[in-house]
């Protein structure tokens, strides 16, 4: 099992469990997108925290769900990134996309 | 430049394989007491190398991937990562930040990963022939020569 979801009216959360890499985000992204498919969420929440480890892939993860939720009138946040994860969020300029949401805050926008 | 320690893994170009090859060389990288963020930059490069390799250079077919790591007196490590696949025609445009043939799912963002978290990159390549990528990160000794006395 890769993901944990939560769906609440229309909003679907999504918990990534373990390491992000090319192999596991393939897997990911196919339950997240059966589920946007299925239930078209306003809002797609991706909870970094229980990331272990990820390389770009993690990003490439944000950015594909980001378009498929804007095709269909929908908005991306990723919560709870962890403190080891930021060095890699920071340089992919992922903040600019306004998908970042820090504890206690509105998403930057 | 005085190799005190080496190793070489080769394996096919499968995605579950990823995992594999970093926490290898990681393992190997143990024996210089690395820190948490030093191990954990070193896993990110080196993940960002070989998935190019799995992603691009074997695109549509299973190949090798090499690995060489090589510990160096004085706490450099040495990493390279080579493959027999499609090769990289522009390099330097291979490069940028954001440049990807990858589509939709990918970043454009390894090279830039693996710069920012190693010391040093250097990409050969030939179209057709194939890539290698040369890593280079100095691990900083944790017990100066008087503590381990
Ligand atoms: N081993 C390789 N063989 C052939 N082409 C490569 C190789 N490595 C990289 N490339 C080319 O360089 C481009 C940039 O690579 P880079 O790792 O920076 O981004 P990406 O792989 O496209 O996306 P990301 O790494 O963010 O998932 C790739 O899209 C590909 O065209
Ligand atoms: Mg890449």
């Amino acid at each position: 099992m890769y993901v944990q979801v939560i769906l609440s009216q229309g909003e679907l959360t999504a918990m990534l469990l373990g390491d992000i890499d090319h192999h596991t985000a393939r897997e990911m992204r196919k339950e997240i997108d059966a589920l946007i498919e299925k239930h078209h969420p306003t809002l797609l929440r991706l909870d970094y925290s229980a990331v272990q480890f990820m390389d770009s892939s993690g990003i490439g993860l944000i950015m594909g769900r980001y378009r498929l939720m804007r095709l269909i009138g929908g908005t991306v946040l990723v919560c709870n990134v962890p403190p080891h994860l930021k060095r890699l969020i920071d340089l992919s300029g992922i903040g600019s996309l306004g998908v970042l949401e820090y504890k206690g805050k509105e998403a930057l926008k | 430049m005085n190799v005190i320690n080496e190793m070489k893994i080769c394996f096919d170009s499968k995605s579950c394989n990823e995992a594999f090859a970093r926490s290898a060389v990681s393992g190997f990288i143990l024996q210089l007491d690395p820190t948490i963020a030093e191990l954990s930059d070193i896993k990110t490069a080196v993940s960002e190398a070989v998935t190019n390799a799995i992603v691009h250079g074997y695109s549509n077919t299973i190949g090798d991937v090499h690995i060489k790591v090589q510990i160096i007196e004085g706490g450099k490590v040495i990493i390279q990562v080579k493959d027999k696949g499609v090769g990289i025609e522009n390099i330097q445009q291979a490069m940028e930040p954001m440049f990807t043939t990858g589509g939709s799912e990918r970043a454009g963002l390894g090279f830039a990963v693996m710069q920012s978290f190693m010391d040093k990159v250097k990409v050969t390549s030939k179209p057709g022939r194939g890539t290698t990528v040369t890593m280079e990160k100095y691990i900083m000794p944790r017990f100066s020569a008087r503590d381990s006395i």
